[in-house]
């Protein structure tokens, strides 16, 4: 994976070229309009939190980024390019991963197994383990995941922490440009929480773009380069996590918008707005 | 913020440790402990049977006609089992594998007895006509999606009135192919049974030992050389024991006939584990049989056709079983109604299950198959020699089963706690 990844430390810069750029994409199911004109920008090297409440479009959104249900219209474009993803096939082709909140691992396989599962290396017809062993390592190691005390350990063996690392990772492997997960750290303690969440961070300074959902709004602060907010299926913000306070990020999630006051941006209370109303 | 989380550089990976015999033997002991118990309590539940009959009856049970004639009669069941083996791994079962033997018993009959057919054809008939059953079964489970318990239950009943149907109301066919009779009633000459013996032990050291060297060459974790050469000469002293047992005159007249060596179905019986277990450990398909067995959704999203390993599965369970029918028509000379019925398919289901295949799937291999039919044989043929009506066989029998069946529930409680499930 090293091959396609920039250099490592790489400054995440807020005005580098989109990786993938959403422009008012629609998507109803049936009378039931989800995604209202939903824009969305995301960059290599960034970590982009989508966050919003329950209800709000995050899931519908990244099945549509993911090729699981295509978008009813606007534009998708990838590395500055119009593409059309109808499948998951065609988002995997793009270099586009999704590691979902249920990790979808076998317990009963070990680590060397789980990651190159559906992908397995072969040598004259059979099974090539020990180039799938070393690759393997190699790449834990290039994500500086030490917590594993060996690649052949069964899944089932792992804590939650080590099984978030290894779904990543297996999504990391295959020259992937494009990491969406789905709430990491929903289930974990704090110490694996902190683990995951150090791995995201090191996934966006090894040049990828990541698209974090979170509902846990420390978390998002923590590893966040941008937070795109949704609301009632209409993304009502985009902004840099270094300009916003943890209250100001829950505003927006219950309704609040980013207003001009003074000369300076500021995000209204939903309680206020809701009372002039 | 953002930075404190970002600090830690990627370090140097240290070389895999070599770990020693006593490590390797902490390993183990620290699995077992911790549920993974694999086929030990089979191991240990033969070796203990062994012992009681060998008290019980020293002179019959501990005979080598008897030896013979145990391993003999237990290779259909084992056989069985070992086709059983892929349908359980992805936790579904086939309850009509042995009136499919049955069946494919039956066609070799018809083709090679009745139309006078060189005895090779009736074989090829044989594993197509298990092949096709296979293949209904496996759709109907894996495209149609009806429970698999539900479709091999009809199968179950339908091949039974299928074989009769072949057969005819009280019937037989006799199978009359001197090489088809040869394979369970005929041994190898005692030099061939010894090359054998020296065949298997050479080829089994220099694979897993190019297997050990090429780990270590690589910088990966590998057992330690003391376990290999434990592993090496455990399997001579086994398989050599049992070659010289099977290489002692056991006919009672030797003078009108001579019966000794290894008889011609074990060499078959092992070509078929090494096949399979090949197939299952080294091969893609194998590898997705194991993951649609962990967990079907994720092979499904990892991309793997999981109804066609399904299917797959189906299709190799019933031509393995068909396998099976040519040595039970072999076994008696002929083909009945009731080849493949009565306990057989509960003997091989409970020899996989007795040998560690779980039910649940996702865990088991071939071995296990053996190693549980040889238990099930073990029980029925001492309890003969004790005189024992059927009825306590059965009875014996069924505990035995129920005890390897709480052996695995219990193990997958401890893994469980344990974090190994």
């Amino acid at each position: 994976m090293t091959s396609t990844t920039t250099e490592e430390g790489l400054a995440p810069s807020a005005d580098g070229p989109p990786l993938l750029e959403l422009r008012a994409v629609n998507k109803s199911f049936g009378p039931v309009q989800v995604l209202h004109d939903v824009d969305l920008t995301v960059r290599l090297g960034r970590v982009t939190a989508l966050v919003g409440d329950n209800g709000a479009g995050k899931s519908t959104l990244i099945k549509g980024i993911a090729g699981i249900h295509a978008f009813d219209s606007g534009a998708y474009l990838f590395e500055g390019e119009p593409v059309h993803v109808a499948n998951p096939k065609q988002a995997n082709a793009l270099g586009i991963e999704v590691v979902y909140q249920d990790l979808a691992l076998c317990d009963n396989l070990d680590i060397v197994e789980n990651l190159y599962l559906g992908r397995e290396a072969l040598r004259t017809g059979f099974l090539d383990e020990i180039a799938m062993e070393e690759r393997a390592a190699e790449t834990l190691a290039g994500l500086s995941v030490r917590t594993v005390k060996s690649v052949r350990q069964k899944v089932a063996s792992l804590s939650g922490g080590q099984r978030q690392t290894v779904a990543i990772a297996r999504a990391v492997l295959w020259n992937s440009k494009l990491v969406i997960l789905d709430e990491p750290t929903a289930a974990l303690g704090v110490a694996q929480t902190e683990q995951v969440l150090r791995l995201v961070r090191r996934l966006a300074d090894r040049g990828l773009a990541v698209i974090l959902i979170s509902h846990n709004m420390n978390d998002v602060l923590a590893v966040a380069d941008d937070i795109a907010v949704l609301y009632l299926g209409r993304r009502t913000a985009q902004v840099e996590s270094k300009d916003v306070t943890h209250a100001e990020v829950v505003q927006l999630i219950t309704g609040g918008a980013l207003v001009e006051k003074g000369g300076q941006v500021v995000v209204t209370d939903p309680r206020e707005t809701g009372a002039e109303s | 913020m953002t930075q404190s989380l970002v600090t830690d550089e990627v370090e140097e990976v240290p070389p895999a440790p070599r770990p020693s015999l006593a490590d390797a033997a902490r390993e183990y002991v620290s699995r077992v402990r911790g549920g993974d118990v694999g086929p030990l309590p089979a191991i240990l539940g033969l070796v203990v049977l062994l012992i009681v009959f060998s008290a019980l009856r020293p002179e019959t049970f501990t005979n080598s006609f008897n030896f013979a004639n145990l391993l003999i009669q237990s290779a259909p069941v084992i056989v069985i089992a070992m086709g059983l083996v892929f349908v359980l791994l992805i936790g579904e079962i086939d309850l009509s594998a042995g009136f499919t033997a049955g069946v494919a018993g039956a066609m070799l009959g018809v083709v090679s007895t009745r139309n006078d057919w060189p005895w090779w054809v009736g074989v090829i008939v044989c594993l197509a006509t298990g092949a096709f059953i296979g293949l209904v079964i496996g759709v109907l489970v894996a495209r149609v999606g009806i429970p698999s318990f539900v479709v091999t239950l009809a199968g179950f009943l339908g091949l039974q009135g299928l074989l009769l149907q072949i057969i005819g109301e009280g019937g037989t066919i006799r199978i009359r192919s001197e090489t088809v009779l040869a394979i369970m009633s005929k041994n190898l000459p005692l030099w061939l049974g010894w090359a054998l013996f020296v065949a298997i032990v050479v080829a089994y050291a220099a694979v897993s030992f190019r297997q050990l060297a090429n780990r270590r060459s690589r910088g990966l974790v590998a057992q330690p050389p003391a376990v290999w050469l434990a592993k090496v000469v455990g399997l001579a002293l086994l398989l050599g024991v049992c070659t010289y047992y099977l290489s002692i005159e056991r006919s009672r007249n030797a003078a009108i006939s001579s019966i000794k060596g290894v008889p011609i179905v074990i060499p078959v019986v092992l070509v078929l584990l090494v096949l399979f277990s090949l197939l299952l450990t080294r091969t893609l398909f194998g590898r997705h049989v194991y993951a649609v067995g962990g967990n079907a959704e994720a092979a499904r999203r990892a991309g793997i056709n999981v109804a066609r390993v399904r299917l797959l599965c189906f299709v190799l369970c019933s031509t393995i079983a068909a396998i099976a029918g040519v040595l039970l028509a072999s076994r008696v000379n002929s083909v009945t109604p009731s080849t493949g019925g009565g306990e057989t398919l509960l003997y091989a289901v409970g020899a996989a299950v007795i040998g560690g295949t779980s039910l649940f799937g996702g865990k088991g291999r071939p071995v296990d198959a053996i190693i549980g039919g040889l238990v099930v044989a073990v029980v029925a043929n001492g309890m003969g020699l004790l005189n024992q009506p059927a009825a306590v066989v059965f009875m014996v029998t069924g505990l035995v089963l129920l005890l390897a069946a709480g052996v695995d529930a219990l193990s997958r409680r401890r893994a469980a706690a344990s974090g190994r499930a």
